[in-house]
């Protein structure tokens, strides 16, 4: 061996002991240095964190009847994200779930699509990264072929879940009042703090109205989650750590099943009289309330629908139906979000305005059938004169022509057409005391706040609508005047008067408000509650549906109390003349026909009707009433928007209400001791009694 | 010492006997220890990497693991047949071998070959077997090159120009087949054995610069014309940062590197790594084999494994320098050079300092090709030290 090639190997011993030393020295780096970083980076590697879905809790009646609660299902849903990376875009997963669900093909690909202006329903209004469900009541053998041959359904999941469920108990549905639940969207998971998207469709869902809108943070709950040691293809090879998922609380209302289910029983039996009768009868509500807390016994509104129809998608038709006028758009809840005039149900808010404004209680007013507003003769209702009498009697007999002269000579005070700088206007002021104009804080969203038309009011209202009316006088009618030149001329007149002075606060608009007619606005429950504050000697309590939200074991998270009520500023003695005024008219006055056979022996119901003139429409017919009226636990209140006359048609619907409650000609008393239950119902541990 | 050690002729059965017995306690017993405690090891952690994966899908959980032992008897018996072989017989047979090798990886590039993991490299031959001919043109290349460099020569101290550059040229043929499979790693490995067996050979000092320079300007080339498959840049860039795409090709880099450090110093124990139980690192029980030593035998195992190889390395440079002539020297040379750079590759990959390539650590890889060439390799090594030279 020469030198060169001897000393070449011993370079080369030099660079492969150097190679390994590099090698050494890198290993000490990683695994002796950084060890414990490459640990904890190991840790996450290995594990995934799994959401477990808490169960939502039910909605229950004051006696723990469920209203709304979960049904398990095995809930098919199918993963936009991991469709769309498949190359034909997961057409073919798609056609072999419609094959194994017994559907199309085509009908699953519109129920995955995402909702937007132009997409139709079925499709999918929550976030494009939740599960999307497509069937929720599938056969669990379809289900486990789907979730066994995971190769030929990839992004598709079968999972079992809680669905919701409607018992409807006694008959008892509260759709508006329970509300609905939708998929949460994006935007509601950006705004919601602590929202959670769980993979779970069927519990990644929001309240949208009513009840589970309103508490829905209390019955949604706490997903818990679950640290799962995976290997490299996710598969679960063990459980690391583990947070049980918190239950949602359930919501104990108020509501009484029996009641709920006799009022809605009731508004339909009085909405079908009134149709034979010729009547419209195009929308309904009724409310129980119980008048020393505030507390909602009973809320109906007609037409109604059955919420299980949102679970599992809901078709184009189905969705139409529901918000569409057609079917008279029963997600709307007329208790809390119809506004009709209130016509005389509203006098007890006029009397009382009346009497602090000066006049006397125990007076005598003339009651013609007609009084002069101005130039313009009011009339009573169908022109009936009584001669004179006092106010009890006003209200008995429902007499207008009395209101409208007080309204009026209050109008002149004011200073009439040239207003004093504060005008006192007593029957507004009034009003407004009486929690008219304002959302009551019922626990319920989207609550209607009704409407005064005051001055201000007009004012508005004449700056929205004057380039209209101001061009309407200069045009006048001309198509009408070829038909009807007397009424185009007439309509001319007005807009020129209202382009002009719209803004006035005229002696008809006072004339108006007294008798809660022209464009005075509440909502039924408004109604409800100012009855409720003339039964219970004047609060004006704040209506609560939910009472308490108790854990599923039965323990009671919190009791929900509505804010202390506000005085009426109304003297007792004011209180009680027209608690004995209305009494008197379920005996003798304009409801005596309707509660002829009633009772009265075992419960007197006091109320007061009302006929409420609309515009172009049917009269909205009213009953607001209270009773036991000497001692008084529930004010009861019907309406029937383009009903006819309050007697014909609201006040033999709350003359039901009541039997139903009290077990009176014959029936089973619905009430224990004619209350709602002072405790709130013991629930089983397992959940629900 | 005579250059029949295996022939019968003249002796009776009992001197016969002794003779054996004398030529095998000449052979280099560390160097055959070393291999065994790692072919040892290797099975160990191969079985480590295959059996929960086979117990999920339902196969023989030891199934890895035999065929590995299978491969392992194979390749000590090649090894045994080439020891006694007289390895300066053996340029008789280069030309063959060599023109055996270039029809195989010829073959390989038709559509005879198979793809495994991206590399065009093998050939099946039915009843689960299958041969990856580029191992076996790495023996080929080493015998190669030893015969034309190591031509006996009159005082040179380098070899003839000629005969430089004929052994390029003939090495550079196999070489750019392997490159076409594509087979980075594996022509990685024939420029590093040529240019180790290059420099001990002797050649100018020049010829190394111009090569190293001339393979400088290539790689350069190469990268801006982009003759480099996509998954090729891939691999380099995320060996360059790892995180840049954790999913994809960053994926083997950042898994191995996770293995082997969560390892800690005394590792998780021998089957009950986390990250090898859950097949985090892909084609583990072969080139990623060390990822397995680094998490469950930690540090320490790791350690371990680098001192076995070296020293087979260090036995292969004392045998190199002991050879009884140049040729011995070149072939033992070419072998270390070999084995070296696959070691420094494969586990240099593992721990994030080397770009990632498909080879197979020397004796602790599953894979019967390799595991066969390994051993000849052994053998060669053994081979050249039967015929050392008597003073040492």
């Amino acid at each position: 061996m020469n030198a060169r090639t001897h000393f070449r190997l011993v370079v080369l011993y030099v660079v492969v002991g150097a190679l390994l030393l590099v090698l050494t020295g890198r290993m000490w780096t990683m695994q002796v240095l950084d060890g414990e970083h490459y640990r904890q980076v190991a840790a996450q590697n290995r594990t995934r964190d799994i959401v477990v879905p808490a169960v939502r809790g039910s909605i229950l009646d004051s006696s723990g009847r469920p209203l709304v609660r979960n049904r398990t299902a095995l809930v098919v849903s199918v993963d936009r994200t991991s469709l769309s990376r498949q190359k034909d875009r997961g057409a073919a997963v798609l056609a072999r779930l419609a094959a194994t669900l017994g559907t199309s093909r085509d009908e699953l690909e519109k129920r995955v699509r995402l909702c937007g202006p132009t997409v139709k329903r079925p499709c999918w209004p929550g976030s494009p990264y939740q599960p999307i469900p497509v069937d929720d009541r599938v056969d669990p053998k379809r289900a486990i072929q789907i979730m066994e041959r995971q190769e030929d359904f990839p992004g598709v999941t079968a999972q079992v879940q809680a669905v919701r469920e409607y018992p409807e108990p006694e008959g008892a549905s509260a759709a508006q009042a329970l509300g609905y639940l939708q998929p949460i969207t994006q935007e509601e998971l950006d705004k919601r703090k602590g929202l959670k998207v769980t993979g779970y469709s069927a519990v990644d869902l929001i309240g949208r109205d009513g009840l589970e809108a309103a508490y829905d943070g209390d019955l949604r709950g706490a997903p818990g989650f679950r640290r799962v040691l995976v290997d490299s293809q996710g598969r679960v090879t063990g459980t690391a750590r583990e947070q049980p998922a918190v239950a949602g609380g359930h919501v104990v209302t108020s509501l009484d099943a029996g009641v709920q289910g006799a009022a809605e029983n009731a508004l339909e039996k009085a909405v079908k009289a009134a149709r034979a009768r010729g009547e419209k009868a195009d929308s309904a509500a009724a409310v129980v309330m119980d008048v020393r807390t505030g507390r909602v016994a009973a809320m109906a509104s007609y037409p109604t629908y059955n919420p299980a129809i949102w679970t599992g998608g809901i078709s184009q038709d189905e969705y139409d139906a529901l918000l569409g006028k057609k079917k008279g758009e029963p997600l709307t809840s007329r208790v809390t979000q119809g506004q009709f005039a209130p016509a005389s149900t509203f006098k007890i808010s006029s009397v009382a305005a009346a009497i602090r404004d000066g006049y006397p209680l125990n007076g005598t007013y003339p009651c013609p059938g007609s009084f002069n507003v101005g130039s313009r003769a009011f009339r009573n209702f169908e022109g009936q004169a009584h001669g004179s009498m006092n106010l009890h009697r006003a209200l008995v007999v429902s007499c207008d022509t009395i209101f409208y002269k007080f309204a009026y000579e209050q109008w002149l005070r004011d200073g009439a057409t040239k207003p004093k700088k504060n005008p006192k206007d007593p029957m507004v002021r009034m009003a407004r005391d009486w929690g008219f104009g304002a959302r009551t804080g019922i626990d319920l969203p989207s609550e209607a706040s009704g409407r005064i038309p005051d001055r201000a009011w007009k004012r508005q209202y004449w700056e929205a609508t004057r380039a209209t009316d101001c061009k309407a006088a200069k045009t006048g009618f001309p198509e009408l005047a070829r038909t009807d030149p007397t009424r185009a001329a007439y309509l001319k007149a007005i807009a020129a008067e209202n382009c002009a002075e719209g803004f006035n606060w005229r002696a008809g608009d006072a004339a108006n408000l007294s008798i809660g007619q022209g464009d005075m606005l509440v909502t039924p429950l408004q109604l409800t509650r100012a009855y409720a504050a003339l039964a219970n000697g004047g609060s004006l309590v704040v209506p609560r549906v939910a009472q308490a939200i108790v854990r599923p074991d039965g323990g009671v998270i919190r009791t929900i109390d509505a804010p202390p009520p506000p005085k009426l500023p109304v003297d007792g003695k004011v209180l009680a003349y027209m608690r004995s005024a209305l009494a008197g008219v379920t005996k003798e006055g304009t409801a005596a026909g309707v509660f002829n056979g009633f009772d009265s022996g075992k419960v007197a119901v006091a109320g007061k009707t009302g006929t409420a003139e609309v515009y172009g429409k049917g009269d909205t017919s009213w009953f607001a009433s209270f009773a036991p009226a000497k001692k008084p636990r529930f004010a009861v209140t019907v309406m029937i928007s383009q009903g006819g006359t309050g007697g014909s048609s609201a006040a033999p619907a709350v003359r039901e209400i009541y039997e139903a409650m009290y077990g009176l000609g014959g029936r089973k008393a619905l009430l224990k001791n004619g209350r709602l239950p002072e405790e709130l119902p013991r629930l089983t541990p397992q959940g629900a009694p | 010492m005579t250059a029949h050690g295996m022939s019968l002729d003249g002796y009776g059965e009992t001197a016969a006997w002794r003779r054996r017995l004398a030529v095998l306690r000449r052979l280099d017993w560390t160097l055959i220890i070393a291999v065994l405690v790692l072919s040892v090891l290797g099975a160990l952690l191969v079985r480590s990497a295959t059996f929960q994966i086979l117990t999920e899908q339902g196969r023989d959980p030891e199934g890895f693991l035999k065929r590995h032992i299978f491969n392992l008897v194979i390749g000590f018996g090649l090894g045994a047949l080439v020891s006694f072989l007289d390895y300066r017989l053996l340029r008789a047979y280069v030309p063959i071998m060599y023109v055996l090798a270039c029809v195989g990886l010829l073959v390989v590039l038709t559509p005879l070959g198979s793809t495994v993991n991206g590399s065009h490299s093998w050939i099946v031959l039915g009843g689960g077997f299958q041969i990856q001919p580029s191992e076996f043109a790495k023996v080929g290349l080493v015998v190669l090159l030893a015969m034309l460099l190591g031509e006996p020569r009159d005082g040179e101290d380098g070899p003839a120009t000629r005969d430089v550059l004929l052994a390029l040229a003939l090495a550079g043929v196999p070489a750019a087949m392997i490159m076409l499979q594509p087979d980075l790693g594996t022509t990685l490995v024939f420029i590093a054995v040529v240019l180790g067996m290059l420099t001990v050979s002797g050649v100018q000092k020049r010829w190394l610069a111009g090569l190293v320079g001339g393979g400088v300007l290539l790689a350069v080339a190469v990268w801006f014309f982009g003759l480099l498959k996509p998954y090729q840049i891939a691999r380099f860039t995320a060996f360059l940062d790892p995180s840049a795409d954790p999913r994809g090709a960053g994926y083997n880099a950042q898994q191995a590197r996770i293995a082997v450090g969560s390892g800690g110093v005394t590792g998780k124990g021998l089957f009950s790594g986390e990250q090898t139980g859950g097949h985090f690192v892909p084609e583990q029980q072969t080139d990623f084999i060390f990822t397995v030593a680094g998490e469950e035998l930690g540090f320490i195992g790791g350690v371990l494994i680098v001192a076995l190889l070296g020293v087979i390395l260090w036995r292969g440079l004392r045998i190199a320098s002991q050879a009884a002539d140049l040729f011995g020297t070149l072939v033992a040379t070419g072998v270390v050079c070999w084995l070296a750079f696959q070691t420094f590759e494969n586990i240099g990959m593992t721990l994030g300092i080397m770009p990632i390539t498909g080879l197979p650590l020397p004796f602790v890889s599953y894979g019967g090709s390799a595991t066969f060439a390994n051993m000849i390799a052994l053998g060669l090594l053994q081979a050249v030290h039967l015929r050392r030279r008597p003073f040492d």
